[in-house]
């Protein structure tokens, strides 16, 4: 199976889309003659013209609006946003258009649109440019949630977004798109709303999605070498919410630790919480635990920086605490 | 004059015709509208509802300048497009009811109205939020090598907000096939537009956007229909976008539950512009032409009264939406 970064392994997935269908395009500030800021679109205007990769102003709000009418008029649009954090500015066409226009207008207009973008924190880029925007988003019914963390998944799902007929969200990675991974050829699809066990264990379950699947992945190798066995389980959507796959894990491990990105309050971890006391309860043997980012608003001093985020150590910890080992 | 011109009196009857429908249709509008306040005040219809009482020639002349495909999209006081783009009375009024009958099945009520069918795509609820749609329906149907033209109507208030600009930057620069129609009313709910807008002709803002514009009078269906003429041509065939300032009034308060005046404006000012009725006006015009007389103006009015009434009675007796469909349409398969 080819190699292929995430950042290529979503590249592909567009392409493979835009050969797919006349009516997939893509849009956004420098996706075209820039190769995108990221360069997820490499190549794309070249294979497709600027007809079909738009180049726009910097006006978030705008073209998220114009994309949205533009899968009201029978197009797929794909809307890049250089990151989550300037799409505030466009909430309210997600939100207010996209989202609800199926509900309101009795199932006559369906918004089949993508949103993607890098979401979360990378390095050392302050406040405004360091949020993940998962449970804000996931907050809202009529819209899908994706938050793929290994290149295979990131084509996948975006390939499923974009064949989905709702607005789906892709929560992407600056630090993700440098990530090496397998990646099949051709017909690879993902459903959204399935998690996927990334890591077998018998001890404890690591619920992560995105980037805290590494950061997980890392903290089952730590917790191994103490002899405790931690399942890996990545939700990879966080709506739908595989909650079967959560509910089954637990049911094995009787243990949990919720592991995002996120503030803690009414972030994603608590409505994972919500579901295993609710529908897990007779099997947990302790309280589910949740690592978050830190509640302030990220710094940019690398030690604090690296103290407001989840890691490792900290998901370490929190594992040895629901087994009664600290 | 060569044999081949045609004079006046050639083409005087399909102007009349045209003249006539516009008078018919304002008047429904009027109808609908007086019917709908009624109902408001008796309880049949809630939340927020917003009437289209002296706005009527914006929407009858836009309108009958569009071919049945066109786009049509509008903030939430949108009645008069919905009915005049095709949607029957009994719809509209069941979905102000919020009956299962209604176009939008009882889930949109005043503020969303659907038919995409017919290509009207919506009351949008959020102050210029559909603006961008608008330039987004448009850039679908150039991508999509039609002729389709897209008509964005909305208040002047929207016009200080920024997805405003954004849209007629981008379709500017795109060359979208839209046609930007403000229907300035001068008052954004109860705050007068001078009051908070820097230039008040929102004409003007075009030369920002590098856009064709004109100034139309509101109050007049056929200088509408004329000037949105002009830009659907500039539209279909040369793809290009057009602002419009069509200033008009509404007679009545901003929503149901807003008085007609006191704080914001006269009641002599409302008086005044009611001499102005854009009905009356097109009515006299026909009168003084010989083209209608006050009986036939008379039994227009009594099919509409009756078309009106029936809408009212097809509202009041549909059912409810089924309590099943509070979790249909969430999601498209």
């Amino acid at each position: 199976m080819p190699t292929l970064t995430y950042r290529d392994a979503l590249n592909q997935a567009l392409r493979e889309e835009m050969q797919r269908d006349t009516n997939v395009l893509l849009m956004g500030e420098e996706v075209g003659v820039y190769q995108g800021a990221y360069k997820v679109s490499r190549g794309l205007l070249e294979e497709f013209g600027p007809k079909r990769v738009v180049d726009t102003p910097i006006a978030e709000l705008g073209f998220a609006g114009i994309g949205v009418g533009a899968a009201m008029g029978g197009l797929r649009p794909v809307v890049e946003f250089m990151t989550w954090n300037f799409a505030l500015l466009a909430l309210d066409q997600i939100v207010n258009s996209a989202a609800k226009m199926l509900y309101m207008s009795g199932g006559q207009i369906p918004v089949p649109i993508v949103f993607r973008g890098p979401s979360g924190a990378a390095l050392q880029l302050g406040s405004q440019h360091s949020q993940a925007w998962e449970s804000w988003l996931a907050h809202i019914p009529g819209l899908k949630v994706v938050a793929p963390a290994t290149p295979a998944d990131a084509k996948g799902l975006l390939k499923s977004a974009i064949r989905d007929n709702n607005p789906v969200i892709v929560l992407e990675g600056e630090m993700l798109y440098n990530l090496k991974g397998d990646v099949p050829d051709g017909e690879h699809i993902v459903p959204i709303g399935k998690a996927e066990i990334k890591r077998e264990g018998s001890h404890v379950t690591l619920v992560c999605h995105s980037k805290t699947l590494p950061v997980a992945q890392k903290a089952a190798d730590q917790l191994a070498e103490q002899n405790i066995s931690a399942e890996v389980l990545d939700l990879r959507s966080l709506r739908p919410l595989d909650e079967a796959a959560i509910l089954e894990s637990v049911k094995k491990t009787n243990r949990a630790v919720v592991i995002e990105e996120g503030w803690p309050h009414v972030g994603v971890g608590a409505q994972v919480v919500d579901l295993i006391q609710r529908d897990a309860f007779d099997d947990l043997d302790a309280p589910v635990l949740r690592v978050t980012q830190a509640d302030v608003p990220m710094p940019y001093n690398k030690f604090l920086e690296r103290a407001a985020k989840p890691s490792p150590e900290k998901v370490v910890a929190a594992a040895r605490r629901v087994l009664y080992l600290e | 004059m060569t044999a081949t011109a045609r004079s006046p009196k050639d083409t005087a009857a399909p102007q009349t015709d045209l003249h006539l429908k516009m008078l018919r249709q304002m008047l429904l509008i009027r109808r609908f509208e007086e019917k709908a306040a009624e109902a408001y005040a008796l309880g049949k219809i809630g939340g927020f509802c917003h009437l289209y009482i002296g706005q009527e020639a914006v929407a009858v002349g836009a309108l009958a300048a569009l071919k049945d495909d066109d786009y049509v999209i509008c903030s939430y006081r949108e009645h008069g497009q919905a009915l005049i783009k095709g949607i029957p009375p009994n719809a509209v009024m069941a979905e102000l009811f919020g009956k299962a009958t209604g176009c939008s099945k009882g889930k949109g009520g005043s503020m969303h109205l659907f038919d995409a069918k017919k290509g009207f795509m919506g009351g949008h609820g959020i102050v210029g939020g559909h603006i961008p749609l608008a330039a987004g329906l448009a850039f679908a149907s150039k991508y999509n090598s039609t002729d389709r033209v897209t008509v964005c109507f909305f208040g002047e208030a929207a016009v200080n907000i920024g997805a405003f600009h954004e849209t007629l930057n981008m379709a500017s620069v795109w060359k979208l096939p839209v046609i930007f129609l403000c229907e300035n009313n001068r008052y954004g709910m109860g705050t007068a537009f001078e009051r908070v807008a820097a230039v008040t002709d929102v004409v003007e803002h075009a030369c920002s956007y590098d856009m064709a514009a004109e100034l139309v009078d509101g109050m007049n269906a056929l200088t509408v229909y004329d000037a949105v003429r002009r830009a659907v041509e500039r539209a279909r065939k040369n793809s290009h976008p057009t602002l419009l300032e069509v200033r008009t009034y509404r007679f009545m308060g901003h929503s149901m539950s807003d008085p007609l005046h006191g704080v914001y404006r006269t009641k002599d000012e409302v008086e005044e512009q009611k001499a102005r009725d854009p009905i009356t006006h097109l009515a006299q015009r026909l009168k003084d032409e010989g083209v209608i007389d006050q009986a036939a103006l008379d039994a227009m009015d009594a099919e509409i009264h009756a078309e009106i009434e029936a809408a009212v009675k097809f509202a009041d007796e549909s059912p409810d939406p089924d309590p099943d469909e509070l979790y249909n349409d969430v999601l498209a398969d």
